[in-house]
């Protein structure tokens, strides 16, 4: 219904035609759809988050076995939000709870990149299935990276000193009214959209721009089959990228339109938002280079991978 | 009363610190407030997403930027 009334006013009431009518009216169709999206998915998220804190889910790591702590903290990932500024605390937190650092880096990897606007904006963009794919693969992703880092023994890369707590811990208890639920969701998300309504419009304007103007065969030639490392450039472009994901990935939706392989756009779209150099920076103060590297290495590589993979099978 | 505001120095941990210090003024109370930006500090209140508000010793939020009526009602609570 909302693409009958977008061409019904790009079409009927604008007369716009030829490269401008259908760069203008994928500008007006995409922006809407994905702000209306990102609106929804923002708050439901956000309200199911009410429920969880990152002191529920480090109660809840406590003591589990390697593997399974593994799984359990990537899980968490999804519904805990995460800001760079408190990873510190949140790693710190983790040793003193005597979490291995292994699943600890599980939660790193998964929370960023199941972040809630990344998921609406797959979803808007690409449908539930790639969705579906991105997050599954995501979190293969933060278990075995987690995994790995947990076996190579790299504690002694933590540079601060955290004594490790007694006993259980005790579970921070804050209560809230539904209402007062409703009210912090929606205060998130007008925070949240303010915050990216921006990037949007930009990143679907130089979309639509393409959409129109640009031939698939230039897109295909660069990103496409035809040359086998797009995965690995891709990724590299993605990792400095994390602020703006909300801009990058309605560029990505036309670029897959025009004939970049999937592989490629879910490789670039995980380097987006799992590896951030902001993240990097802040946890070199407290971890040695060599343990950002290797997490940085594994969780890259887990990433071309998985883009390997999808342009094999698909 | 004693209201501590945990953080590291972080956008949102000032942007906390703003709000207590205007729900402060409106509460027209007496409040000492602190900023706790030692981590070992921070670590020992068991929060680990800043900001954190502590209110007389207990933790009351985390992880969040309260809004000044927010924590007008803590304080009055």
């Amino acid at each position: 219904m909302w693409k009958e009334s977008v061409d019904y006013l790009t079409n009927d009431l604008l007369h716009l035609e030829g490269h401008v009518g259908e760069a203008v009216n994928f500008f007006i169709y995409d922006t809407v759809k994905i702000w209306f999206l990102l609106i929804t998915i923002i708050f439901a998220v956000s309200y199911l988050r009410t429920h969880f804190n990152t002191e529920y889910v480090r109660a809840h790591l406590q003591g589990k076995s390697q593997l399974y702590g593994n799984v359990l903290a990537a899980l968490f990932g999804i519904v805990t939000p995460f800001c760079s500024c408190s990873a510190i605390p949140l790693f710190l937190g983790f040793i003193q709870a005597r979490i291995p650092i292994g699943v600890t880096f599980s939660f790193l990897i998964s929370s960023p990149m199941n972040n809630e606007i990344a998921i609406a904006l797959l979803f808007g963009l690409f449908g539930w299935k790639v969705t579906a794919v991105y997050i599954g693969f995501g979190l293969l992703v933060a278990i075995l990276g987690g995994f790995f880092i947990g076996r190579m023994k790299m504690e002694k890369y933590i540079l601060m000193d955290v004594k490790p707590m007694e006993g259980e811990l005790e579970l921070i208890k804050i209560k809230l009214t539904t209402k007062q639920r409703l009210k912090e969701s929606y205060n998130y998300t007008a925070e949240i959209f303010k915050s990216i309504y921006l990037y949007v419009v930009i990143g679907v304007g130089i979309g639509a721009f393409i959409h129109g103007y640009i031939p698939a065969d230039f897109i295909a030639e660069y990103a496409g089959a035809e040359n086998p490392f797009a995965v690995l450039v891709a990724v590299l472009m993605g990792i400095p990228m994390y602020s703006n994901a909300a801009g990058v990935m309605p560029l990505v939706e036309v670029l897959t339109g025009k004939g970049m392989l999937l592989g490629t756009a879910l490789s670039f779209m995980m380097a987006v938002t799992a590896l951030s150099l902001p993240e990097a920076m802040i946890l070199k103060k407290i971890l040695h280079v060599k343990l950002i590297a290797t997490f940085f290495g594994i969780v890259g590589l887990g990433i071309i991978a998985i883009g390997y993979l999808f342009n094999f099978i698909l | 009363m004693k209201i501590e505001v945990l953080g590291t120095g972080c956008p949102k941990c000032i942007a906390l610190e703003n709000a207590v210090k205007q729900a402060i003024a409106k509460s027209g109370k007496f409040v000492q407030l602190v900023k706790v930006d030692d981590i070992m500090k921070i670590m020992e209140y068991q929060v680990v997403s800043t900001p954190g508000l502590v209110i007389d010793g207990k933790v009351v939020s985390t992880g969040k930027v309260l809004s000044v009526d927010e924590v007008l009602a803590l304080i009055n609570a």
